[in-house]
């Protein structure tokens, strides 16, 4: 009753196409965006932000750059935690290299230095397929984070072996260091995860799209039809990088503020990230939101539920947090493979018939 | 014999146009076996053309040496009055050489629809930041290559699964699916592998008629293996017979069907 299509009829191709075909579709995304712009800034504070909109916005994007080349490519990558940590560090370069630059652009380059740095990793998956070159990115992973530990140059020769972000502004207003208001800091990710959101879904609706989409479920067929799998799975590699840089670059900028590498970028970053895109659905980018958001925020319920509202002890609760993170991977494995964006498809085919469903 | 230069007309007065492409000599080996053994023959424009043969008779080699799969060891490709060079299948696609697969090979997670439409490859040609945007050129290329692709969903009949996840499809749709991507690109010549294998009558009329159909709308040229022989008779214009990967005959329905050597392969021959 609520969600349906009768009625809502197309008469041109353009409407067809467009990325909610469903009126209820479309409003509900509209009102998500009027509340996420106009409302939410206005009542959060930092405890929110710090807790639940930075991580969610951030990581969505990683996710995203990680559901292009594993969801819609078929790529498998463990590397994800170093190249968030290549953004991370090339942000931080530039933004101590030219501290008049806009660190909106800083962001956006840091974001295409990890496009390049991931088509260069991505260049052994012409050879390798499946478990193989996932091995093959775990040695991205590893490699990067020792360069980032070894060469001085990259942490600006610090005491610490530390990045730390320097205060930089949009329109006057700070959003990273110190001073940083709760809601600039939120604005500027939501900016960037709705930028890069309607980027992903452009290019994964249209030609490009399917490219990756056909090297996914049948490399020989793709290449039947005219596909170029050369130009194909390092386009997917370098898009995916890109986000995942952006996310990467804001995890450290705007997020911590200060980096260790091996800790903020290590292989747990990389399951993470891995994690969301399977919980939430392999090629879907809804997915990558229900994904992040997902693994975000069960830490705090179960903080919210076992420390405060049970009194358990705090060491419990982090122990049973890991405990339950499994036990769902492998539920939905088991259970729906295509994770939470499928569930929700089911259900929205479900409300289309109820509640007269013959 | 035929004049090869001009063409012919054949006997339902369809117009069979100059040899577009021509294999010459073409042995293929993998290893000590002889897959395809110095074998000739050429693809006229407009006509369908059979290969059939036996099983292991090197037919989907042959195919596989067209679509650029293998390369031969010996002999040349002529494609368009041109020796072809050694390439890539994706190269030999975007030449115009679009083909279908024995064993279906569909892009499972997608929709009938993006099936098509990636068959659309060579005619969307918009850049990637044009894509990323999705206003201007690309959205126009994707409207005008949709109605396209319209146009060859309803020539197939299957609109109503257009939105439908190709694995979702029994067979016999899958294959028309199949059909419909490789005619999606508008290809030169359009090669079939066993477009029939799997059907019951009825599926097997219809494919028989789409094929028909395409020939006769768009002047496809059309090169088709099969094993059903009533089929292959009825709707091709010249045959080539192949055995042990020797061609044993070629020439129109009639003639291969009264060539000696080729009941003999079939129906198998004395030994004394």
């Amino acid at each position: 009753m609520l969600y349906r299509e009768a009625g809502d009829f197309k008469t041109s191709y353009v409407a067809d196409s467009q990325t909610f075909p469903i009126k209820f579709d479309r409003y509900r995304y509209y009102a998500v965006l009027i509340i996420g712009f106009a409302f939410i800034p206005f009542v959060i504070n930092d405890y929110w932000v710090n807790a639940i909109f930075l991580p969610f916005l951030i990581y969505s994007i990683a996710a995203i750059g990680l559901n292009i080349l594993t969801g819609y490519c078929g790529q498998v990558s463990l590397g994800t935690g170093g190249f968030m940590a290549v953004g991370a560090y090339a942000c931080y370069k530039l933004m101590t290299a030219f501290p008049e630059v806009s660190i909106l652009i800083h962001v956006l380059l840091a974001g295409g230095i990890t496009a390049g740095v991931g088509v260069l990793f991505g260049l052994p998956s012409l050879r390798i397929k499946g478990f193989y070159l996932a091995v093959a990115t775990l040695a991205a992973q590893f490699f990067l984070v020792w360069l980032f530990n070894r060469v001085p140059w990259f942490y600006n020769y610090s005491a610490s072996g530390q990045i730390n972000a320097p205060e930089r502004t949009m329109f006057g207003v700070p959003v990273t260091g110190p001073e940083t208001a709760a809601w600039a800091a939120y604005l500027f990710c939501l900016v960037l995860t709705v930028f890069c959101a309607l980027i992903a879904r452009n290019l994964t609706r249209g030609m490009m799209g399917r490219k990756w989409m056909a090297i996914r479920d049948m490399d020989i067929a793709a290449e039947i039809i005219g596909v170029n799998p050369l130009m194909a799975k390092l386009s997917a590699f370098a898009v995916s990088s890109f986000f995942v840089g952006v996310a990467g670059a804001l995890f450290f900028a705007v997020y911590l503020g200060a980096v260790e590498v091996g800790e903020a970028f290590g292989i747990t970053k990389s399951f993470l990230v891995l994690f969301m895109v399977i919980i939430g659905g392999l090629g879907s980018i809804f997915g990558s939101f229900a994904g992040a958001a997902f693994l975000v925020l069960l830490p705090v319920v179960l903080k919210l539920v076992g420390v405060d509202l049970l009194g358990w002890p705090t060491d419990l609760v982090a122990h049973l947090q890991l405990i339950i993170v499994g036990a769902l991977i492998v539920l939905f494995l088991i259970v729906e493979p295509h994770g939470l964006a499928q569930l929700w498809r089911v259900a929205k085919e479900k409300l289309r018939l109820w509640p007269f469903p013959h | 014999m035929l004049d090869q230069t001009e063409g012919f007309v054949t006997e339902d007065g369809r117009k069979i146009g100059p040899v577009v492409m021509e294999m010459k000599n073409i042995t293929l080996r993998f290893g000590g076996v002889v897959a395809i053994k110095d074998i000739s023959f050429d693809i006229r424009e407009g006509e369908i053309r059979a290969i059939i043969g036996p099983n292991g008779a090197g037919k989907s080699s042959m195919l596989n040496v067209i679509s650029g799969f293998y390369h031969p060891q010996e002999g040349e490709v002529w494609y368009k009055g041109a020796k072809r060079p050694a390439m890539k299948p994706y190269q030999v696609a975007r030449q115009g050489i679009a083909r279908t697969f024995q064993n279906i090979a569909l892009f499972e997670g997608m929709s009938v629809l993006d099936n098509v439409m990636t068959g659309r490859f060579r005619q969307m040609t918009s850049g990637f930041w044009a894509q990323a945007l999705w206003k201007g050129p690309a959205e126009r290329e994707e409207i005008a290559n949709r109605e396209a692709v319209e146009r060859i969903i309803d020539f197939l009949e299957i609109q109503h699964i257009r939105k439908t996840p190709v694995g979702r499809l029994p067979y016999g749709l899958k294959k028309r699916v199949e059909l419909a991507r490789a005619l999606a690109a508008e290809p030169s010549i359009l090669l079939l592998d066993e477009p029939m294998a799997g059907m019951n009558v009825e599926e097997k009329e219809d494919m028989s008629r789409f094929i028909l159909d395409v020939n006769d709308e768009f002047g496809t040229t059309i090169a088709l293996i099969e094993h059903d022989m009533g089929v292959v008779m009825d709707l091709s214009d010249r045959v080539v017979v192949m055995d042990y990967g020797k061609k044993i005959g070629d020439g129109t329905p009639d003639e291969v069907r009264n060539n000696q050597d080729v009941i003999d392969a079939y129906l198998g021959v004395a030994h004394d």
